[in-house]
C-alpha cells in the first residue's frame, strides 16, 4: 500500500465539492480515460470577483481523487489572480505531502485549475490544447509542460519527471529526450546560482558544503564530459583547498591525464565550488 | 472488523499444518543435511521424504526436483539456464502475458543474441497457436508458456502445446506457479521439461519454489558453488521450509477435490453477484478454461486503486491491474495484450479465492461491492447520467 498521509485518506473517503455547477464561470479538463486518471474541475465567482463555488468529477486513484477535493477546498474564496498562483507543490502540500510517484495527482489539480481559468478568462475551449512538441506520446506530455514541472519542483532526474508528470512511464522511448531537457534545465539552474553566488556577498562554506558542492560539481560537470571517452573520476579526499580525485576507466592511466586534471576536472572546480582548489590525482 | 482475503493469486495463509510439521525444524533439527554425523542425517531423510512427497504430486520422479528459494528463481533457472545449456542463437519462444519472473529472462536472453518470440493471446486470453507454430518452426527453440495466468486465471493448453514444442524439438518450460495446487498436473502425461511451482501460492510460506527438471533436460545451474541438489542448485538446503513445502503439496492433494468444484463454486458465485448488482461491469478472460479460484472482473469508469482502497477500507483484499497498483504507470500488460479497452483495465479487480474462503466471505464480498462501486462512480466524470 502507499504511504498515504492521513489528510490524502480523508480526502479520499470524504471528498469535497464532488459534482457539478449549472452555468460554471470556467471549466477545466485533463487528463483521459487511456492515462489512468482524468479531473474535470468548474467554478462559479461570486460578485465580488472570488470563487464562491468550486465543483469537481475525478476519475482515478485514491491521491487523484484527494489532489482533486483539497483543490477545491482550497480555491473556495480566491480571487483568480490569487487561484492562477496555486501550485502542484501548494497542492501536495496541502495533504501534507503525497508519495513521489503520485506527484502527478497534484500536476493535473494544478492544469485543470490553470485550463479553467483560461475558460473564463479568453474563453478557451475547456479541453487541455497540447502545448508545443509532445515528448511522450504514450501519454501526451508535452516539451513546454515538462520544462515548467521540472523547473517549479526544482527536479534533476528523468525518474522524477515520469514520477511528475508520467512522461517516460509507457514505452520509456522517450527517456533520453527527457533527460536532455532536464540536463538543460539543471545546467541552468547551477548557472544561476553561480552568479548569484558571485554577485551574493561571499560567505566562507562550510567543509561538508564545500565537499557537498565539490561532489555535486564532479557529479553534473565533469563526469558527463569524461564518460564521453569512455572515463570517469572519484572523489577520494578533500584537506583544504587540495581536492583528491582518483581518475577511472579510459581516464585511469590516459596519457593526457594531466591535462583532463588541469583542464576539466580544475577548471570546472574554480568556476563552481572555489577559486583556489588546487586538483590532485591520487594514482592506486 | 471482518477480514475477507480474496487476493489468493498474490500469495496465500500458510496452513496451520504446515507451520506445525516446520517447527521442530528450527527448534530441534537444525543440522546440516551435508554432515556426516546424526544432527544431518536426520534432516538429510526429511528434505528425502519431501521431494517425494512434491514429486509424487505432480507424477514425477524425486531425482527430478530442484528445491530453490521462489518461482523467480525456478523461471531464472529454467529459462537462463536452459538456454546456456542449449547453445547460441536460440529461439526463445514465450507470451505476452506471462509474468515478469518469465518476461524478464526471455527479454534478457534476446538482448544477447538470442532471438525473441512474444506469442500475442486473443480477447479472451487464449494463446495463438498458429503464432506459436510459426515460431517453432524458425529453429532450434528454449519455449516458456505458463500453465494459468496469475492475472485472469486463464488455463492454456499445455499437453497440446508441450506436444507442439516436443515435434518441433525444442525445450518446453511451465511456469505452473498459479496452476499447481488448483488443477490436477501429471507430468507423466504432459511432456514438459521443466515446470517451476512456488510454496507461497498453494498454502507453504514465502521463500521456497520448486523447478521440476525432466531426466535428460540439459540446464547450467544458476547457483555455483555446491554439490546440493545434485550439483543443479549451490546452497545450504531451506530446511524447515522445503519440509513445510512437502506438506503443503500433501494437503493441496487431499483437498484438490475441493479446490475444483466447492471453490470454482464459491467463485462462481462471487461473479455472478457482481454482475447482477453493479452494471457496466464485466470479466475479463476465458470463462471456460480459467482456474477454479480467479475472477478477474472490470468496473467500468472507475479506478482500480480506489476500489482496493475502499474495499480495504470494509476489510476486503483483492488486487488490480490498474496502472496506480503496479508501481508503474503503465496498467496490466495481460489485459492490454487482450486487447481489454483502457476504460476497462484501470477498473480491473482480481478477485482470487482458496480453500479458505467461506460462503459467508462471498455473501460478504457481494453486499459490499456495489455501494463502493456507486459511489466511485458518483465522483467520475466519464459516467453518464
Amino acid at each position: 500500500m502507499w504511504d498515504y498521509t492521513g489528510k490524502v485518506m480523508d480526502h479520499f473517503r470524504n471528498p469535497r465539492n464532488v459534482g457539478v455547477i449549472e452555468n460554471p464561470d470556467g471549466v477545466g479538463e485533463v487528463g483521459s480515460l487511456a492515462c489512468g486518471d482524468a479531473l474535470k474541475l468548474m467554478f462559479k465567482l461570486g460578485s465580488d470577483g472570488r470563487i464562491a463555488d468550486v465543483k469537481f468529477q475525478t476519475f482515478g486513484c485514491a491521491s487523484a481523487i484527494a489532489s482533486s477535493s483539497a483543490l477545491s477546498e482550497m480555491l473556495m474564496g480566491m480571487t483568480l489572480d490569487e487561484a492562477s498562483k496555486v501550485t502542484n507543490q501548494d497542492i501536495a502540500e496541502f495533504l501534507g505531502g503525497l508519495p513521489e510517484q503520485k506527484m502527478h495527482c497534484s500536476v493535473m489539480g494544478r492544469e485543470a485549475l490553470e485550463a479553467a481559468i483560461d475558460n473564463y478568462r479568453i474563453g478557451k475551449t475547456d479541453k487541455k490544447i497540447l502545448g508545443g512538441k509532445v515528448v511522450c506520446n504514450c501519454f501526451g506530455v508535452t516539451e513546454e509542460e515538462i520544462i515548467r514541472v521540472v523547473r517549479e519542483n526544482g527536479l534533476s532526474t528523468v525518474d522524477q519527471v515520469t514520477n511528475y508528470t508520467k512522461a517516460g512511464g509507457g514505452c520509456g522511448k522517450c527517456k533520453g529526450d527527457i533527460g536532455n531537457i532536464v540536463d538543460k534545465i539543471v545546467h541552468e539552474r547551477l548557472e544561476a546560482e553561480r552568479k548569484l553566488g558571485a554577485h551574493a556577498v561571499p560567505r566562507k562554506m562550510t567543509v561538508i558544503e564545500k565537499i557537498r558542492l565539490i561532489e555535486q560539481t564532479i557529479d553534473r560537470e565533469i563526469r558527463p564530459l569524461l564518460k564521453r571517452d569512455g572515463g570517469d573520476i572519484e572523489l577520494i579526499d578533500v584537506e583544504g583547498n587540495r581536492v583528491k580525485v582518483a581518475l577511472r576507466g579510459m581516464c585511469a592511466g590516459c596519457q593526457v591525464s594531466s591535462f583532463t586534471l588541469k583542464d576539466v576536472v580544475g577548471v570546472k572546480l574554480k568556476e563552481f565550488v572555489s577559486n583556489d582548489l588546487i586538483v590532485e590525482e591520487v594514482r592506486e | 472488523m471482518k477480514n475477507v482475503y480474496l487476493d489468493n493469486n498474490a500469495t496465500t495463509a500458510v496452513a496451520p499444518e504446515v507451520i506445525e510439521v516446520m517447527a521442530p525444524y528450527f527448534k530441534e533439527h537444525w543440522g546440516n543435511p551435508s554432515s556426516m554425523h546424526t544432527f544431518g542425517g536426520r534432516v538429510k531423510k526429511a528434505i528425502d521424504e519431501a521431494r517425494q512427497k512434491v514429486a509424487a504430486f505432480i507424477h514425477a520422479d524425486p531425482s527430478e526436483i530442484i528445491f530453490t528459494s521462489c518461482g523467480t528463481e525456478s523461471d531464472n533457472t529454467a529459462i537462463r539456464g536452459g538456454a546456456e545449456a542449449v547453445g547460441a542463437h536460440l529461439n526463445v519462444v514465450t507470451t505476452r502475458v506471462e509474468h515478469p519472473a518469465v518476461l524478464g529472462p526471455c527479454r534478457y536472453l534476446g538482448e544477447r543474441g538470442h532471438r525473441l518470440y512474444e506469442v500475442n493471446v486473443d480477447s479472451s486470453g487464449q494463446l495463438d497457436l498458429v503464432q506459436l507454430g510459426s515460431a517453432l518452426r524458425e529453429g532450434s527453440a528454449l519455449v516458456s508458456v505458463m500453465w494459468a495466468n496469475n492475472e485472469t486465471g486463464v488455463i492454456f493448453p499445455i499437453p497440446e502445446i508441450s506436444e507442439m514444442v516436443k515435434v518441433a524439438g525444442g525445450v518446453f518450460h511451465t511456469d505452473a506457479v498459479q496452476a499447481v495446487g488448483k488443477i490436477p498436473i501429471d507430468v507423466r502425461k504432459v511432456p514438459v521439461d521443466m515446470l517451476s511451482l512456488s510454496g507461497h501460492k498453494l498454502h507453504a510460506p514465502k521463500g521456497i519454489g520448486v523447478l521440476y527438471v525432466r531426466k535428460g533436460t540439459r540446464i547450467q545451474p544458476f547457483m555455483l558453488g555446491g554439490h546440493q541438489e545434485d550439483n543443479r542448485r549451490g546452497g545450504t538446503e531451506n530446511v524447515p521450509y522445503i519440509v513445510g513445502l512437502g506438506c503443503a503439496v500433501e494437503l493441496a492433494q487431499r483437498n484438490m477435490a475441493q479446490e475444483v468444484t466447492a471453490v470454482a463454486a464459491l467463485r462462481d458465485r462471487l461473479e455472478a453477484g457482481m454482475l447482477a448488482t453493479c452494471p457496466d461491469t464485466r470479466v475479463n478472460g476465458d470463462r471456460a478454461n480459467r482456474l477454479p479460484n480467479t475472477a478477474n472482473i472490470s468496473f467500468e469508469f472507475i479506478e482500480g486503486e480506489s476500489i482496493l482502497y475502499m474495499m480495504s477500507d470494509v476489510g476486503i483484499a483483492a488486487s488490480s491491474g490498474s496502472a496506480c497498483t503496479s508501481g508503474s504507470l503503465e496498467p496490466s500488460h495481460v489485459l492490454r495484450a487482450m486487447g481489454v479497452p483502457f476504460t476497462a483495465v484501470h477498473g480491473s479487480v482480481r478477485f482470487s479465492l482458496s480453500r479458505y474462503t467461506t460462503s459467508e466471505d462471498v455473501d460478504y464480498a457481494i453486499k459490499q461491492l456495489p455501494p463502493i462501486i456507486a459511489r466511485l462512480r458518483a465522483i467520475s466524470p466519464f459516467v453518464k447520467k
